[in-house]
């Protein structure tokens, strides 16, 4: 059989010179367009209207005022945590303990918060502020000093940790710090005002945090571009040999990087406790910590792509319960939908690098 | 040149006493921005060794690629042995008898040879028969290899070797080698063309990338020479000169390099005292007794094979690696610097150019800017309070690229994209730019072509005039002798005593190299 080249205009994938910065951009769009259109098919087989069904979860949500702050609130924890994260991943540094350094930040500022109970003063909040962040910083210090002295892994040391630290959270709520007057609930007391983030909005629980979260965005944004620190982050990440030739402390980016992402999971864990639940409670996380992470490979580990996906994640847990409570849906949809955006995601992300072309011309396997 | 044109265009029919194994007519590929292969023909008979000749970017690996069924031409035939066909993969290529070793290997690092082997291997044969036929088709060949060794652990000389025993055991009837002989010593060299003219005189044709010509010369009946993505000539190496061809090649004049007379000041820049390092790789070399020193001006050149410690001598010298004795042993400008790490002996006015040229000395997912940066940050005020300073570093970067003639799309480039000499070419720059005192370059040109080579090597003799201390730790003896003025010969971690290159022979040098002693 002889056979030519034959060149069909036929669609394939070619890999582009530069990443697309454009397609930085409309990938996720079309992930989340494209899981939409998925959820249209699900709701039907459901047997539900899929076009009521896709409106209680993702719009719903967002038609009232109330419904708009819990979203921020949501979203808080989880773009303070994933920005962290995302410093450290960039860097190859597997924080994956954050839930534990969320809990410590609770723990420490919380517990300021309970000695400073009857202190009249302004001082208090920053102080709670304070030592919340350092109660994370020092908690991510432990698997950082584990990496740097003992090579221990980083993924194992800190995901341990973080057991830890939810049961010394439980053993002070249920001990020392029971609310005396608290009927034998696992609970503290409630925080004194001084020691509470101010509410933004009146009748809804959004708080300071929530401009915390939006400010460490900015300054990680600025840190991993403009800085030579930011730099030295991505290099070691990329390529440690080169990192060590270019002259670069390599323990002292892993230092760098677990301090960054346990201080702001310790200010999302005080953040939680002293903007929104008041009181230390035996859990203060429905798993921010570990959701975080799905955070922040969602924004690309680019800090401002973590404040969209860790608004997304939001909405995909409210919009989840709104969704169980108006029309019955199970509750394993909104880790459904979790999953199929992330899918979505994942394969949009090859248009960054690679593209559509019309014309004849790889065949997949590329060599080096 | 003007014969040459002629019978490139009739191609080699008017020869019809071999069958044409491979036949390309009209070949042609583009990629973003570049069209790669512009209507190539080429024809390849059984048993011959056919040269291909190119500069960086002349279209040679586009080329063997579409050979090999790694791309798909845009236009243009391709005919095995009689038959046009389309290649869709290189399983088919292979299961039709073309085998390829190419310039960057691809091998697993963390399996063992025999595993990678396994890997390629499209006839699914157990691990111990491949470990059997390999023992077998290594000892016909001279190419000695343990199966069960690790690859991480292997010299780059010996991944080669994997990479050649790999075709080798598929009977391969089209044989393509890349660069083959960059890693070799000259004995080692002499071997693989027996072990080459061996297999092609039993049928196997072979097709050879090289720029080194006097090796074209010796081992080759045809080359194919490209310029441009384009054949400007098919004509028979052993009837050219090897300055002929290299001007073909690149189309200009080729000036040689004039190695200029040392003026015998004496400035010791870097002194090295009986350096002793154990190696942290289980397989590695360790390094006993080193001495030598490199005055001011003056290019010093360590020759030896792949893994006799060249490594760990550069990692030694860079600081990569900090060895524990309690006395000094390595000295820069007088000054201690053995327990220096690599920011504080670059501070020193040292700059290191690794043999590892991604994921060492360059980052391949990075752009262009990004790579400028890589060392420069602490000596040319790039940062200003931990802020990079993005003009600056775009204007280093241009400074870069045409100062040393990196052909780019820009800056934003990912470096993965340049090819080997033009990526050597801006890292290289990027070290000459910070003016060093010192210069430990390893490898400098391997697997660069003619008209890259040259070039860089004018940069260090350039350079060396200015005044830097410059050591070249090189398998290329030829490069050697081009432009050090004193050589040392490194075998199994140990080094020999330097000798000035005007009293040193190729044989003398080359048998140090295989650890024979002249005494």
């Amino acid at each position: 059989m002889s056979q030519i080249f034959q060149f069909f205009p036929k669609f394939v994938l070619e890999p582009r010179l530069e990443v697309s910065g454009k397609w930085v951009i409309l990938s996720p769009i079309i992930a989340i367009i494209l899981t939409l259109f998925s959820g249209v098919i699900i709701f039907s087989l459901l047997g539900k209207d899929p076009f009521l069904a896709l409106y209680t979860f993702f719009v719903q949500p967002l038609t009232t005022m109330f419904g708009i702050t819990e979203l921020l609130v949501k979203a808080t924890p989880l773009v303070l945590i994933g920005v962290g994260l995302a410093i450290g991943f960039k860097a190859n540094v597997w924080n994956i303990g954050a839930e534990g350094q969320f809990t410590m930040g609770a723990v420490f500022g919380g517990g300021t918060a309970l000695l400073c109970q009857h202190m009249e003063s302004i001082l208090v909040l920053p102080l709670v502020l304070v030592l919340g962040t350092l109660g994370g910083l020092f908690w991510g210090a432990i698997p950082a000093f584990l990496k740097t002295r003992f090579n221990a892994n980083e993924i194992l040391t800190s995901l341990m940790l973080s057991y830890v630290a939810v049961l010394c959270l439980s053993y002070l709520v249920h001990g020392p710090w029971r609310d005396p007057a608290g009927f034998n609930f696992p609970e503290s007391q409630i925080f004194s005002d001084y020691a509470m983030l101010p509410i933004l909005i009146e009748n809804s629980r959004l708080n300071l945090g929530t401009m915390f979260a939006i400010l460490v965005v900015l300054v990680a944004w600025i840190l991993m571009t403009r800085t030579i620190i930011g730099f030295q982050l991505r290099v070691v990440g990329l390529a440690p040999t080169a990192a060590q030739y270019a002259g670069f402390k390599q323990s002292g980016l892993i230092w760098l990087s677990f301090l960054i992402s346990g201080g702001l999971a310790g200010l999302a864990g005080i953040a939680e406790v002293s903007g929104t639940i008041g009181q230390l409670l035996p859990s203060v996380s429905p798993g921010y910590g570990f959701t975080a992470i799905i955070v922040a490979f969602l924004g690309r580990l680019h800090p401002v792509g973590v404040l969209f996906a860790g608004l997304i994640m939001a909405l995909s847990y409210i919009g989840g319960e709104n969704a169980q409570i108006e029309i019955g849906l199970p509750a394993a949809v909104t880790g459904l939908f979790q999953g199929i955006l992330l899918f979505f995601l994942l394969a949009c992300d090859v248009l960054v690098r690679y593209r559509f072309s019309h014309r004849s011309v790889l065949t997949g396997e590329r060599c080096e | 040149m003007s014969q040459n044109k002629a019978k490139s265009k009739i191609g080699q029919l008017d020869e019809p006493e071999l069958a044409p194994l491979l036949k390309l007519s009209g070949i042609t590929k583009s990629f973003p921005g570049i069209l790669a292969n512009d209507a190539i023909d080429l024809t390849v008979k059984q048993g011959e060794i056919h040269a291909l000749l190119g500069e960086n970017g002349a279209g040679k690996s586009t080329l063997v690629k579409i050979i090999y069924g790694l791309l798909k031409p845009d236009a243009g035939t391709f005919e095995w042995e009689e038959g046009a066909l389309s290649l869709s993969n290189p399983a088919q290529a292979r299961s039709l008898g073309i085998g390829m070793v190419f310039q960057h290997f691809s091998l697993f690092e963390a399996l063992t040879v025999c595993e990678n082997i396994a890997i390629a291997d499209d006839q699914k044969l157990n691990l111990k028969t491949i470990a059997l036929r390999i023992k077998e088709v290594s000892d016909n060949y001279g190419l000695p290899i343990d199966p069960d060794r690790y690859v991480h652990s292997l010299s780059v000389g010996e991944k080669q070797r994997i990479e050649i025993l790999r075709c080798l055991l598929q009977k391969p009837k089209l044989l393509i080698l890349d660069e083959p002989t960059s890693v070799l010593t000259p004995q080692e060299t002499l071997n693989l063309f027996a072990t080459l003219k061996n297999l092609a005189s039993s049928g196997c044709a072979i097709l050879y990338i090289s720029h080194k010509l006097a090796e074209v010369k010796s081992l080759c009946g045809t080359a194919t020479i490209l310029r441009n993505g384009a054949v400007v000539a098919t004509c028979n190496p052993k009837l050219e000169t090897a300055k002929t061809m290299a001007e073909l090649m690149i189309g200009a004049k080729l000036h040689n390099i004039k190695r200029p007379k040392k003026s015998g000041s004496h400035d010791n820049r870097v002194q090295i005292n009986k350096l002793n390092l154990k190696s942290n790789d289980p397989f590695g070399m360790d390094l006993e007794n080193i001495s030598f020193d490199i005055q001011k001006g003056e290019v010093v050149g360590i020759a030896g094979v792949a893994g006799n410690g060249q490594t760990e001598l550069m990692a030694a010298l860079s600081g990569e690696v900090i060895q524990t004795g309690s006395h000094e042993t390595i000295f820069f400008d007088g000054v201690g610097v053995s327990t220096m790490r690599v920011a504080e002996r670059r501070a020193m006015g040292a700059g290191f150019v690794p043999e590892e040229r991604y994921g060492h000395a360059a980052i391949k997912e990075m752009s262009l800017k990004d790579n400028a940066l890589l060392t420069t940050s602490q000596k040319l005020n790039l940062v200003k309070k931990g802020f990079l300073q993005s003009n600056e570093i775009c204007d280093l970067t241009h400074k870069i690229i045409s100062d040393f003639d990196v052909r780019t799309t820009g800056l934003e480039m990912e470096t993965g994209n340049l090819s080997g000499g033009n990526l050597q070419k801006f890292i290289l720059g990027r070290e000459i730019l910070q003016n060093p005192r010192i210069l430990i370059v390893s490898q400098p040109t391997w697997g660069v072509d003619a008209g890259a080579a040259v070039f860089l090597r004018k940069s260090l003799l350039d350079l060396a005039a200015r005044g830097c201390a410059i050591l070249i730790i090189s398998q290329d003896l030829d490069e050697i002798f081009e432009i050090c003025d004193r050589i040392a010969v490194l075998y199994q971690g140990t080094l020999s005593p330097l000798i000035n290159t005007e009293s040193a022979s190729v044989d003398q040098i080359g048998l140090l190299m295989g650890g024979k002693t002249t005494e």
